[in-house]
C-alpha cells in the first residue's frame, strides 16, 4: 500500500512566557509520536482531552510554527475538518461563495466548471442547490457539517484530518455524518487521520487505531483487535467509558 | 433543533434608534443637497431693505445683519460642513481600515509602532489639538479636512483592529489558510467582510464627531476661511446678533447643526443594536 502520511519522532513542547513571579515552563505535549498512514486508510485517534490529540493534527497540517522531528506527506496539501463547524464557516459569506474559494485559490478551473463540481459537491453530502446562497447562521449544526466536508472535499485531497468531526453534534445527526464520511472515503479513495474522544465513534469509522496518553502513542493496531483485546489500561478505560 | 432565522427581515423593524436616525439623516442629507441647485433667495446677496428680520413666511429663519436669507445659507452652508464631513470619514476611515487590519492581522512590531502612534494622538483632546495645528496652517475646507482625518485615524484603526485579531484566530481563517490563501487574500476576502458590521457604526458616529468638529473649528474662528460658508462658521457670524436681539441666527443655525448630529448618532446606535 501507498504510504501518504509518515510522521517520526515528533516532539512538541509549549514553553510558558515567565514573568517576575513565575518561573519559565516547558510542557512536552507530544513525545516521541511516530506513525505512518496508508492510501485509503482511516486511522483513529483516540484520548482523553489534553492528551495532545489536537496538537498532533496542527503539526500533521503544518500549522505548529515549531516541532522537533519530521512529518512528511506523500500526497499534496491535506485537508481538515473542525469540531467546531459554527466558526469554521465565515459567517459573512453564503454556502456558494465557501464552496468556491478554495476552487479559486487553486485557481485551476474556469467559472462554469467551478459551478459544476460546486454543485456536484453539494449533492454528494446531501444538499440541494437552494442552500448555496444561504449563510451560515441559517443552517443547522448537521447542515454546516456538511457543508464544511464538502468544502474540504471540494479540491479533491487524499487526506483529510477530522478533528473531533462529530462531537459537537445530536447523537442522530452524530450518525449522518458518520455514514457520510464514510461514504466520501469509499467514493473518493480518501484517507483520515480521525480523532476523537470517544471509542465508539472511531469504532464506526476507522480500521486502524491509535491510543494516545499524556502526549504519547500508548497503544496502536486494528481497531477489531484493540476492541477485543486491549493491552493498555488506559485503552481498556477508554473502551469502558464509551459502553 | 435547526433553527432558521427568517432572512432579509426588515432591519428598521423594532429598531427605533435605526429609523429615527436614518429618517433625520436622509431629510438632512436631502436638505443639504437641494441647498446645492436650489435656494429660496441667492444666499450672498445682500437686501438693504430685509436687515435682521425676524422668522416670517417669506423668511422662515429670518435675515442677518446684511439682509441675506438665514435659510438659504443654512442650506447652502451645510453643504461644505457635511462635504468637509465626508471627506474626513473617507480619508481617515480607509487609512484607519488599512492601519486597523493590518495590525489586528499581522501583530507583533508593527502593531506596536503603528498603535503607540495612534495612541499618541489620542492623547490629547483632538479639538484642542486640531485648533493648535490650525492656528499655524491657513484656515480653509482643505486644512480641516487634513487635520481632522489623521485626528480621525485611531478611531478607525482601532475598531477594525480589535475585529481582525479577533477574526485571525477564528478556524474559517486557519480553513483558508490550509487552502492555500495567502495573507492579503485573507484580509480582504475572509475577515473584511466581518467587519462591515462594527465598521458602519463607527462611520456613522465619524460623520457624528466630523460635523461637530467643523462647527466647533470655525466658531472658534480657525475653521474654514471667511470667505467659506459653513454651519460653523455660520455660528461664528452669529455671535453678534444674539446680544442685539436676533438671536434666531444662532438658534436656527444651530438647530440644524443638532439635527445633523442627532441624526448620525442615532444612526450609529441603530446599527450597532443591529449586531446585537
Amino acid at each position: 500500500m501507498d504510504k501518504i502520511l509518515e510522521v517520526r519522532d515528533l516532539n512538541v513542547s509549549y514553553t510558558t512566557e515567565g514573568t517576575l513571579f513565575r518561573k519559565k515552563e516547558v510542557q512536552k505535549v507530544l513525545k516521541d509520536v511516530s506513525f505512518d498512514l496508508y492510501a485509503g486508510e482511516a486511522l483513529g485517534l483516540v484520548g482523553g482531552s489534553g492528551s495532545g490529540k489536537t496538537t498532533l493534527a496542527r503539526a500533521v497540517l503544518g500549522l505548529l510554527p515549531r516541532y522537533e522531528g519530521t512529518v512528511t506527506h506523500y500526497t499534496p496539501r491535506p485537508q481538515v475538518i473542525f469540531q467546531d463547524p459554527s466558526s469554521a464557516l465565515n459567517p459573512a459569506r453564503t454556502v456558494g461563495w465557501i464552496m468556491e474559494e478554495p476552487l479559486l485559490i487553486h485557481g485551476k478551473y474556469d467559472a462554469p466548471e467551478r459551478r459544476r463540481r460546486i454543485l456536484a459537491m453539494l449533492e454528494q453530502v446531501g444538499l440541494s442547490e437552494e442552500y448555496l446562497d444561504r449563510h451560515p447562521s441559517e443552517l443547522s449544526g448537521g447542515q454546516k457539517q456538511r457543508v464544511l466536508i464538502a468544502a474540504a472535499l471540494i479540491v479533491r485531497p487524499r487526506l483529510v484530518v477530522a478533528d473531533e468531526p462529530v462531537s459537537a453534534l445530536d447523537v442522530t445527526i452524530q450518525a449522518q455524518i458518520l455514514k457520510l464520511l464514510a461514504e466520501m472515503r469509499r467514493r473518493h479513495g480518501l484517507s483520515y487521520l480521525f480523532i476523537s474522544h470517544d471509542m465508539n465513534v472511531v469504532y464506526q469509522l476507522c480500521d486502524r487505531v491509535m491510543v494516545m496518553q499524556e502526549g504519547r502513542i500508548v497503544e496502536t493496531g486494528a481497531i477489531d483487535e484493540i476492541f477485543q483485546h486491549p493491552k493498555h489500561p488506559y485503552t481498556r478505560q477508554l473502551i469502558e467509558a464509551a459502553n | 433543533m435547526a433553527k432558521q432565522p427568517v432572512k432579509n427581515k426588515n432591519p428598521f423593524a423594532g429598531n427605533w434608534f435605526l429609523t429615527a436616525g436614518a429618517a433625520i439623516t436622509v431629510f438632512m442629507i436631502l436638505f443639504t443637497l437641494l441647498g446645492q441647485i436650489w435656494t429660496p433667495y441667492d444666499p450672498s446677496l445682500p437686501d438693504e431693505n430685509a436687515m435682521s428680520l425676524a422668522p416670517s413666511p417669506a423668511h422662515w429663519f429670518g435675515t442677518d445683519s446684511f439682509g441675506r436669507d438665514i435659510l438659504s445659507r443654512v442650506m447652502n452652508g451645510a453643504g461644505t460642513t457635511l462635504l468637509i464631513a465626508f471627506l474626513v470619514v473617507l480619508i481617515g476611515g480607509i487609512a484607519g481600515v488599512i492601519i486597523g487590519s493590518l495590525t489586528g492581522y499581522f501583530g507583533g512590531v508593527v502593531d506596536e509602532v503603528l498603535m503607540r502612534i495612534c495612541d499618541l494622538i489620542t492623547a490629547f483632546p483632538s479639538i484642542l489639538l486640531a485648533l493648535i495645528i490650525l492656528r499655524i496652517m491657513e484656515p480653509g475646507v482643505k486644512n480641516v479636512v487634513w487635520v481632522l482625518a489623521i485626528l480621525f485615524v485611531p478611531s478607525f484603526a482601532r475598531v477594525v483592529r480589535t475585529e481582525f485579531a479577533r477574526c485571525r484566530t477564528q478556524n474559517y481563517v486557519k480553513l483558508a489558510r490550509l487552502q492555500g490563501a495567502g495573507p492579503f487574500r485573507i484580509m480582504l476576502r475572509h475577515i473584511l467582510p466581518n467587519v462591515w458590521p462594527v465598521l458602519l457604526p463607527a462611520v456613522s458616529i465619524g460623520f457624528n464627531n466630523a460635523v461637530l468638529a467643523e462647527a466647533s473649528m470655525s466658531f472658534l474662528g480657525v475653521g474654514v476661511s471667511a470667505s467659506e460658508v459653513s454651519l460653523g462658521r455660520m455660528l461664528y457670524d452669529s455671535q453678534n446678533t444674539i446680544l442685539r436681539g436676533a438671536p434666531w441666527y444662532a438658534l436656527t443655525v444651530g438647530l440644524v447643526i443638532v439635527l445633523m448630529i442627532l441624526g448620525f448618532s442615532l444612526l450609529g446606535e441603530g446599527l450597532r443594536q443591529r449586531n446585537r
